[in-house]
């Protein structure tokens, strides 16, 4: 396992500002998984050591927090929030249209690896309803017409 | 109607960026200048003159919950600002995080000055991804003028802010439950008592949490003083809110005017620009998804914590802390999302149940267990195989978890359970029926679902 030295570099800078080494644990285990993508069992055990604690220590977080992953996504990351103002919005039909397009169930990886496609919970920005982001960027309002280009985007690489 | 804006003065406005220099322009900074001048104390009390409640949900008063602060224990004091706003339909601080960080530094200064605090906290939910690097580099710029760090200018009064990332768990925006996260645990809430955080807080010492909009009210209550903010508003509900509309309106967005400026029905039709033609009002969520739901036919009748007597519409209620209160529900954070009649209640029930169902941290029996059963029931009656019993079965369920568990997300998750079974019963009743005749009639019991 290699991290990058700007990775390194963030990770030096900010353990020390807690009080307690602990608490940089979840920062950490951000970092880390920007870094690689996902949080492998030696990427655990390197932040455990990191901050003198236990590979569980860690495995408890990674296993909590939905947000972080044991295992890659896909090279496009599509989150769809499908919570109560944004499914008044037509976020489950925006959703069958990006799984029909993409070809991809919810909840998958296609097959070529290119797309991720997951449920999400609100996002807070229901009033632009529906939600959908994709890697760190929120797209919204995206309605079936919006659903189909951004598929297409995807599908060709740009996006 | 016009908004009447405090929070979100330059939220929007043309030429209104986020940076430092932007906000010196507009006044920035000139209330932590004058705070770190005043006695501690006396910010404290001009905050509790001001009446000024959370934001974050429960509408507590801010002074009286800094007035618990533990300050004689010889530990440090922590100040955290919850900026974790994940509650269902909540969509306000991410403004602030995005469009006037520097809002919230300077309310988050002048907190901390009051309560002394030396090192404070911003709790962001983890999928602000933008907001983060927002407020990082908003940190650094304050930094650099002195207006954060160490001897904040020239005052001799040190503090620091830590932008701390949350990872996708609701729980997190409990108040226990954050301080376990940010000590780098699982986010399982606190049983008080003995664990209010005014007590033992961050690694067991004092600790205030605060909203972003509560926090943000403080700057501007030191401007203009506890006593002219507490008349904003009426008594008991001073200061503004910041309204957060979502769902079947024309024009869903954020609108801030004053506690009980407007009623419910204002909002819908003279702010937010009605129904889509042709629909008629069926339900609406005042507070974020947790709230209980009220029903458009509806008659609230009752008498008001000053004795006067009410007799309302729906679309009179005043939109302030004790009026949702007093007709069985609550203001909670501002989230108001309007279902008019093509929705299917089951359905939107059921969507509701998904959510905590999916957040419960798991720690009491009740809440565990109870709340994936109701998810259960509520997915299978949108599959088909509804239950004419199944809303009695539902409340059941709802009221062995209300009261019962260590965290308030037990009631959040069974006054959706109860509000909509008390209110729609005859829906979930027909639900059943009618998938039962389709059956008898050899066609699909259920039909497709829109909100599932
Ligand atoms: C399940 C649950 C979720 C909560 N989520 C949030 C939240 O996302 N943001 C927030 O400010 N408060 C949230 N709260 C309320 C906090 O526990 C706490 O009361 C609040 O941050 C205090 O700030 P205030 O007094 O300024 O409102 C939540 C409470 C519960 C029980
Ligand atoms: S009520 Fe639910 S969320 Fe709160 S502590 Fe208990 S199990 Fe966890
Ligand atoms: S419900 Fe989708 S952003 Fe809130």
């Amino acid at each position: 396992m290699e991290l990058k030295p700007e990775t390194l570099e963030k990770i030096d800078r900010l353990v020390p500002r807690y009080p307690v080494k602990r608490s940089a644990a979840l920062p950490l285990c951000h970092l880390v998984q920007e870094d690689l993508g996902y949080l492998s069992d030696e990427a655990i055990e390197w932040i455990a050591e990191r901050l003198e604690l236990e590979p569980i220590n860690i495995a408890e977080i990674v296993t909590f927090y939905p947000m972080l992953r044991r295992e890659p996504t896909g090279e496009y990351h599509v989150r769809v929030c499908r919570t109560l103002p944004c499914a008044l919005g037509g976020a489950y039909q925006t959703c069958r249209r990006l799984e029909e397009a993409l070809n991809v169930k919810v909840g998958h990886t296609s097959e070529d690896g290119k797309v991720t496609l997951e449920f999400v919970e609100c996002h807070a920005d229901c009033g632009k309803a529906p939600v959908v982001m994709v890697g760190e960027t929120e797209y919204t309002e995206v309605g079936l017409e919006a659903a189909d280009s951004m598929a297409e985007k995807i599908k060709n690489g740009t996006l | 109607m016009e908004e009447q804006r405090l929070i979100f003065k330059h939220i929007d406005a043309p030429g209104y960026t986020h940076d430092i220099d932007c906000y010196l322009k507009h006044g920035g900074y000139e209330q932590l200048k004058k705070a770190v001048t005043m006695k501690p104390e006396d910010i404290c009390a001009e905050v509790t003159a001001s009446g000024v409640r959370g934001r974050g949900g429960a509408g507590f008063p801010a002074g009286v919950k800094w007035k618990f602060l533990d300050r004689k224990s010889g530990k440090p004091i922590y100040l955290i600002c919850n900026a974790d706003e994940s509650e269902p339909g909540t969509f306000k601080d991410r403004q602030i995080i995005h469009k006037d960080p520097h809002q919230l530094i300077e309310g988050m200064l002048c907190s901390a000055f009051a309560i002394q605090a030396q090192l404070a906290f911003i709790y962001i939910r983890g999928e602000f991804f933008e907001g983060y690097r927002i407020l990082e580099e908003a940190i650094e710029e304050a930094r650099a003028k002195n207006l954060l760090g160490d001897n904040i200018l020239g005052s001799g009064y040190s503090c620091d802010i830590i932008v701390h990332r949350g990872a996708g768990a609701y729980i997190c925006g409990e108040e226990t439950g954050l301080i376990e996260s940010l000590e780098g645990n699982r986010a399982n809430p606190r049983i008080k008592p003995p664990y209010f955080p005014a007590a033992l807080g961050l690694y067991q010492c004092p600790t205030i949490v605060n909203n972003v909009e509560t926090l943000c009210d403080v700057k501007h209550i030191i401007e203009m003083g506890g006593e002219a903010f507490s008349k904003i508003g009426t008594p008991g509900n001073t200061g503004t809110r910041i309204w957060c509309v979502s769902g079947h309106v024309q024009k869903p967005g954020y609108y801030e005017f004053p506690c009980a400026a407007l009623t419910l029905g204002e909002l819908i039709h003279d702010v937010c620009g009605g129904l889509q033609p042709g629909r008629k009002l069926k339900a609406v969520i005042p507070g974020g998804s947790s709230s209980k739901i009220l029903r458009a036919d509806e008659r609230f009748k009752g008498k008001l914590k000053d004795g006067t007597e009410f007799d309302w519409g729906i679309e009179d209620i005043p939109m302030d802390f004790d009026s949702l209160a007093a007709v069985g529900s609550m203001s909670g954070s501002g989230g108001v999302i309007i279902m008019d009649d093509s929705t299917d209640m089951v359905e939107a029930l059921a969507n509701i149940n998904y959510f905590y169902a999916h957040e419960s941290c798991g720690q009491c029996t009740p809440c565990r267990e109870g709340v994936p059963w109701m998810r259960k029931v509520t997915a299978r009656m949108c599959a088909g195989e509804a239950r004419e019993e199944d809303a009695d079965l539902l409340n059941d369920i709802a009221d062995q978890i209300a009261g019962r568990t260590i965290c308030a997300f037990g009631e959040a998750a069974a006054w959706p359970v109860q509000s909509f079974i008390a209110k729609f019963k005859d829906e979930f009743v027909e639900k059943a029926k009618a998938q039962a005749s389709r059956r008898k009639e050899g066609k699909p019991a259920a039909t497709e679902t829109t909100l599932i």
